[in-house]
């Protein structure tokens, strides 16, 4: 189908899009972050940027997350508007002080004294076989900590509205982007990723979830590339017979518990894809936004498709065992037909 | 202390072994990732860092180790396996994600684990440091022999935890070296870009303990600033602080288009590199003939050969298998 005027951009395209327009208004906002200068980012992300801004706000960091993200910190609560790369999740494990004792408090410790406006932009995800210290998720671990908002796109329109939202933010934003969306030439796109994305600037309300695809027999909730795969099931479905509704979270926190009691409240039946791990996460944490809220209105047990307690293995065979696909989603359902 | 003539030969066989390893694997590594390149594709998947190049740390180093010293690596990991001694059939079919891999697949290339001559890896930068301090001082408190050593990327040097880890060596002044391959990047940032000080060994001086940096990637060099580096640590001496001008003759990971290398760098690399560099010192030295180098790189060609064989004739991991493992 040709749109006129269409405009199809990566998510990667999108988020330094977010960046530049957002410089070009606002001398406060810098980027710091491993290899996001002459590189443009392992993910595209700043591609571009250094060449228009120059190294004084373009800046590439030695391996040192701790400073960098701390020096973050820093530097928002005396009048910038930092936006630092942690180039994959799952190196938080070397700076997570920073995040979660330094930018995620300092807010509440001054009693709202000082603002810490910066962004956490972070890379998620697997199924590339990369092992497990490349290929994690981890949305529950920042969602469960106070204090800091954390974001998920699904597509690129989403990508730069959450983006400038993000910047503009007086608190800090963790930016969370999958690798299996963001349109690397190195790693294969999901392609309802890239879509049409305007070149005005544009903010996406922060805690605000999206009805992705409506429908009456069951609501598939999910974050990030999950969405993507709960489409998938629900044409699928559709197949069947069964009407999906798919709410994308968009949001982790503040978590958007209203659109999603709403739309099971209008099904009856709920299942949560999560590429996260399955327990003490995500996935459960929606569950319960129904079950406590009330549980006369679900007509089935709610289900989760998420990722099993394990380490993420490198072999194929291994981790595309474990990975959420659209196929475990419809079985899913028809588990829980059958209950 | 130069090498003997059977360390020389042995560090020449090791160097070959692993430039012809790492040849073998660029080859596969694009296999089913043409005409469209996508990293989850082919016979091995995921990154790729291909240590082309450094081989005369890892041999340099090695040479004074015996199966019981623990060796921590890094996501570069290949070059320093193979000098430690690791299974390369195992290593092999690991990297190709089977069932017969060092940890049945569940660790690949950046998570080379092999109990039997206490070698692991870790792919988080400078996160080897901890076990490889870690090992000496059970070592020391077991009164048992071997010493610990982590090799890690200059780039390293700027992770806090490395600083934690010198500092608790020193202070408890226990058996470890640590070695920084410096191969000026750290993916696209170079060294002088990113750290404060262009000689790490400097460094050293922070911890009080020895400090040497050796230059120009040369495998002799390094064998001796090892030398009395371990044999310190094994004398109970405490730790020492080596840091190493090697060279990445590859990109930073495979597919890398390295546009962010100054123009010309990479062909004056390729000038110095220290295979044919060693093997025409050998040969003038009087340490081997051609027939006894060319046989060295026979063997070792068939030994890659064999391990590559024996990794793709090996089956996958059943799938359920990766929910094995998790606890001991
Ligand atoms: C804590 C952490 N931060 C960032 C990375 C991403 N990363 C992987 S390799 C690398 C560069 C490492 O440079 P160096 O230590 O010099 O090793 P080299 O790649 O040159 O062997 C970076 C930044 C990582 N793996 N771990
Ligand atoms: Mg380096």
């Amino acid at each position: 189908m040709n749109v006129p005027n269409e405009r199809k951009l990566t998510i990667a395209r999108a988020m330094a899009e977010a960046v530049q327009q957002e410089m070009q208004i606002d001398p406060s906002v810098f980027v710091m972050g491993e290899d996001i200068g002459a590189l443009g980012g392992v993910y595209g992300n700043t591609r571009g940027l250094l060449e228009e801004f120059g190294s004084e706000r373009i800046r590439d960091t030695p391996i040192s997350e701790t400073a960098f993200i701390g020096a973050a910190v820093g530097a928002a609560q005396d009048g910038m508007r930092p936006v630092v790369e942690l180039m994959f999740v799952d190196f938080f494990g070397v700076c997570f002080d920073a995040i979660y004792n330094l930018m995620a408090k300092n807010i509440y410790f001054s009693g709202g004294n000082v603002k810490v406006p910066m962004v956490l932009m972070t890379s998620t995800g697997g199924g590339y076989s990369d092992g497990g210290q490349h290929s994690q998720c981890l949305y529950g671990t920042f969602a469960h900590l106070p204090g800091m908002k954390v974001v998920c796109p699904s597509n690129a329109y989403d990508a730069k509205g959450l983006m400038t939202a993000a910047m503009r933010d007086d608190s800090p934003v963790v930016y969370m982007y999958h690798k299996s969306l963001q349109g690397m030439g190195w790693l294969a796109t999901e392609p309802g990723a890239t879509v049409h994305t305007p070149e005005e600037s544009y903010t996406l309300e922060i805690g605000k979830a999206k009805v992705a695809r409506e429908g009456s027999d069951v609501t598939i909730v999910s974050v990030g590339l999950g969405v993507h795969h709960a489409l998938k099931a629900a044409e699928q479905l559709e197949a069947d017979g069964v009407n999906a509704e798919v709410i994308d979270l968009v949001s982790l926190v503040p978590l958007d518990r209203d659109t999603i009691r709403a739309s099971v409240a209008k099904t009856g039946r709920l299942i949560v894809v999560d590429e996260d791990y399955m327990s003490y996460g995500v996935s459960g944490e929606v569950i319960a936004s129904v079950t406590e809220h009330d549980i006369s209105v679900l007509k089935a047990a709610p289900k989760r498709v998420a990722y099993p307690d394990v380490p993420i293995p490198y072999a194929r065979v291994m981790e595309q065992f474990c990975l959420p696909n659209p196929d475990k989603i419809v079985a899913a359902f028809k588990d829980m037909k059958a209950a | 202390m130069a090498p003997t003539r059977d360390e020389q030969h042995w560090m020449y066989r090791n160097m070959v072994t692993s430039r012809k390893f790492e040849e073998t694997i660029a080859g596969i590594y694009f296999e089913g990732k043409t005409p469209v390149f996508s990293m989850a594709d082919g016979p091995i998947p995921g990154e790729m860092h291909l240590s082309d190049g450094q081989e005369p740390v890892a041999v340099g180093v090695c040479a004074h180790l015996n199966p019981e010293d623990v060796v921590t690596a890094t996501h570069r990991p290949h070059h320093q396996a193979i000098a430690k001694g690791v299974d390369l059939d195992k290593m092999a079919a690991e990297i190709f994600g089977k069932a017969t891999g060092l940890s049945g697949g569940r660790g690949g290339h950046m998570h080379l684990f092999d109990a039997d001559v206490n070698f692991a890896c870790s792919g988080i930068i400078a996160q080897g440091m901890g076990p490889a301090v870690g090992a000496a001082l059970s070592r020391k408190m077991q009164k048992k022999p071997g010493v610990g050593v982590a090799f890690v990327g200059e780039g390293a040097v700027n992770q806090g935890g490395w600083h934690e880890a010198m500092n608790l060596a020193a202070t408890w002044k226990l058996p470890f070296v640590c070695v920084i391959e410096d191969n000026d990047w750290g993916i696209s940032v170079s060294k002088g870009d990113s750290t404060a000080i262009s000689n790490n060994a400097d460094r050293a001086a922070a911890y009080g303990i020895p400090g040497v940096r050796v230059k120009d990637n040369d495998p002799y060099a390094i064998y001796e600033a090892a030398g009395e580096a371990i044999a310190r640590a094994r004398a109970g001496e405490g730790p020492s602080l080596i840091e190493v001008e090697t060279y990445r003759l590859a990109g930073h990971f495979m597919g890398d288009a390295e546009g962010y290398r100054p123009e010309g760098e990479k062909d004056a690399l390729f000038e110095k590199d220290p295979i044919p560099k060693m093997r025409a010192k050998m040969l003038a030295d009087g340490i081997a003939s051609e027939a006894e180098l060319e046989a060295i790189e026979a063997e070792s060609a068939a030994r890659v050969e064999a391990a590559i064989k024996f990794a793709r004739d090996s089956a996958d991991p059943a799938p359920e298998d990766a929910l094995t493992s998790v606890f001991a």
